[in-house]
């Protein structure tokens, strides 16, 4: 590996994140509605809650859980069916010609995805922390922004395994995406605790990142609540996601190389409209 | 002579609507589709209720959230997809001049297009209501159905929002990046303020005043009260419409309707005008 390939690939991270990162000022509209529409399913979950009565670390959970949907959300729609939409508006076949590794693009997507998203769910998050008066705790801060960390690149990770697999897709990519969007919301226990659904489904969902990463960040904000509605211990969450990064990663890496393999073999790799 | 016509634009467009919609996959396919994603939408629902109440679901606020939840798909499914036939055609498949300039009714073509829609909606919705009343004990006796109010309230209801879509629709004409963030927005606002999933009595007193202006709100209460009477008996003043008698929920919803008719076919024909003159029906942003 020379200098040279890693400062093109480095490039070609930088080039692939870089629409993302300035496109989300350039539509300041789609701040506002990438911000508003997750607080009103927030709203209306949290006032569920509220007529209720559940204890007030519940509405924080949705809290968290709404910013979270964004990430999710752009795991769908700006990662997995991105390869396909490069297909379909011809910009795949000059990734594919570039002197580049094709895990660059997909870096560079993730990265810009994770930037323009994480600007949208943090003020998700504060609004809603402020619209509904809620206290969290930071007395981990160190494990909060590791959890979330490695949450993300797990998450993102799995995100980049879709991206080559969607490839396979044609029309069927906005319908897939559109079929793990509430079921995953489900499973991952986005606006209740992900215990609720009992040990064996939330262990088989916790092969969705968020599953893990939701659960051990509402532990580190509500320490009390652990006991009572935390899945597993945080560390134990936190060494399960670390493995999952490796996983997905290494899939990742591997699903795009036998896609792209695939694709030349059938002649299916720039066509479009399918 | 112009009816038939009409009616075979009418008839064309659903067909094709269907073929949009179903084609891609098996009938298999796509009939778990079409159920898993509305149950899965109950469901997180059903759990942040379970895990509150410790199992407890044979009382009547599980029923009146489960019931509004179910509906509220055809709010969200009829707005969205009005507004995506435009969006759909002129983006993706870029088709939409051709339509256009054919010798038909435009909006009658998008009224045939989101008809299916509303079928496959209606399939979600049955499913899961079928669904909550056999597992999950949710509150409906077809004996004891109001059909006299539940049967022009399920018709007006959905006029209302084919009204509203229109005027979705029309604003998509003049925008391609934001049509969809304000339909999602609307149908956002029309779930938390309209009592779909809890009684608007839990929200602050503004956005109750707010509530009162949303035909959905009552569109919730009349479906709920002709799907469930025993039900709305029970949760009688809990609900903010208590005041309010069948004829008079039907009337405000009726009247709701008229109003929105005027508003979004104006919308709509102003929207048509300037994408005409601006040259925006075969725009196309790769958005």
């Amino acid at each position: 590996m020379s200098d040279t390939w890693l400062i093109t690939n480095l490039r070609a991270i930088r080039g692939r994140a870089y629409p993302r990162v300035i496109g989300s000022k350039r539509e300041p509209s789609w701040l506002f509605f990438d911000i508003t529409l997750p607080l009103l399913t927030v709203s209306a979950y949290a006032y569920i809650y509220k007529y209720m009565d559940a204890p007030p670390e519940f509405v924080g959970f949705v809290i968290l859980g709404g910013a979270m949907t964004a990430f999710w959300l752009n795991i769908l729609w700006a990662m997995a069916s991105q390869l396909y939409w490069e297909k379909e508006i011809g910009n795949l076949q000059l990734y594919l010609i570039a002197p580049i590794s094709r895990m660059s693009i997909l870096a560079g997507m993730a990265v810009g995805g994770l930037f323009m998203t994480a600007i949208r769910a943090a003020a998700t998050m504060i609004i809603g922390i402020l619209l509904f008066g809620i206290a969290l705790s930071f007395a981990q801060p160190g494990m909060i922004i590791l959890v979330f960390m490695v949450t993300m690149v797990s998450l993102y990770g799995m995100g980049m395994m879709f991206a080559s697999l969607y490839l396979l897709l044609g029309r069927e990519a906005y319908h897939l995406s559109n079929l793990l969007t509430e079921p995953v919301y489900l499973a991952s226990g986005l606006y209740f605790p992900v215990r609720a659904l009992g040990f064996w489904a939330a262990a088989g969902a916790s092969i969705i990142p968020m599953t893990l990463g939701l659960d051990a960040l509402r532990q580190l904000f509500y320490p009390s609540s652990g006991s009572e509605y935390g899945f597993l211990p945080v560390n134990t969450e936190l060494a399960i996601l670390a493995v999952l990064c490796v996983v997905f990663l290494w899939l990742s890496k591997y699903s795009l190389a036998y896609m792209e393999k695939l694709g030349k073999t059938t002649g299916r790799l720039t066509l479009r409209w399918q | 002579m112009a009816v038939s016509h009409d009616l075979r634009t009418f008839k064309n467009a659903a067909w094709l609507g269907w073929q949009m919609e179903a084609n891609w996959t098996d009938p298999f396919v796509f009939a778990t589709y079409s159920i898993v994603k509305p149950v899965a939408g109950s469901l997180i629902l059903v759990f942040m209720y379970l895990v509150i109440t410790g199992g407890e679901t044979q009382t009547p606020f599980f029923s009146y959230m489960f019931i509004g939840n179910a509906f509220y798909m055809f709010v969200a499914e009829v707005l969205f997809g009005v507004t995506w036939v435009i969006h759909d055609d002129r983006e993706h498949y870029m088709t939409l001049k051709q339509v256009y300039i054919a010798p038909i009714k435009f909006y009658i073509y998008v009224f045939g297009r989101a008809a299916i829609k509303i079928a496959i909606t209606t399939v979600g919705v049955l499913v899961t209501l079928a669904f909550g009343v056999i597992w999950l004990g949710v509150e409906i006796d077809l004996g004891a159905v109001d059909w006299m109010v539940f049967i022009p309230a399920l018709l007006v209801g959905l006029l209302t929002m084919l009204i509203m879509g229109l005027a979705l629709g029309g604003v998509t004409f003049l925008t391609a990046k934001h049509g969809m963030g304000i339909n999602e927005g609307i149908a956002g606002v029309f779930y938390v303020l309209s009592g779909v999933i809890f009684p608007i009595t839990v929200l602050p007193e503004w956005a109750q005043s707010i509530s009162y202006l949303l035909p959905v709100t009552y569109w919730m209460e009349a479906l709920r009260r002709g799907l469930s009477p025993d039900l709305m008996t029970s949760l009688s003043g809990a609900t903010g419409l208590s005041d309010f008698s069948n004829l008079e929920i039907l009337l405000t919803l009726a009247l709701s309707a008229v109003a929105f008719l005027f508003i979004s076919s104006a919308i709509f024909r102003y929207a048509d005008k300037t994408a005409r003159r601006k040259g925006k029906i075969d725009w196309t942003t790769s958005y």
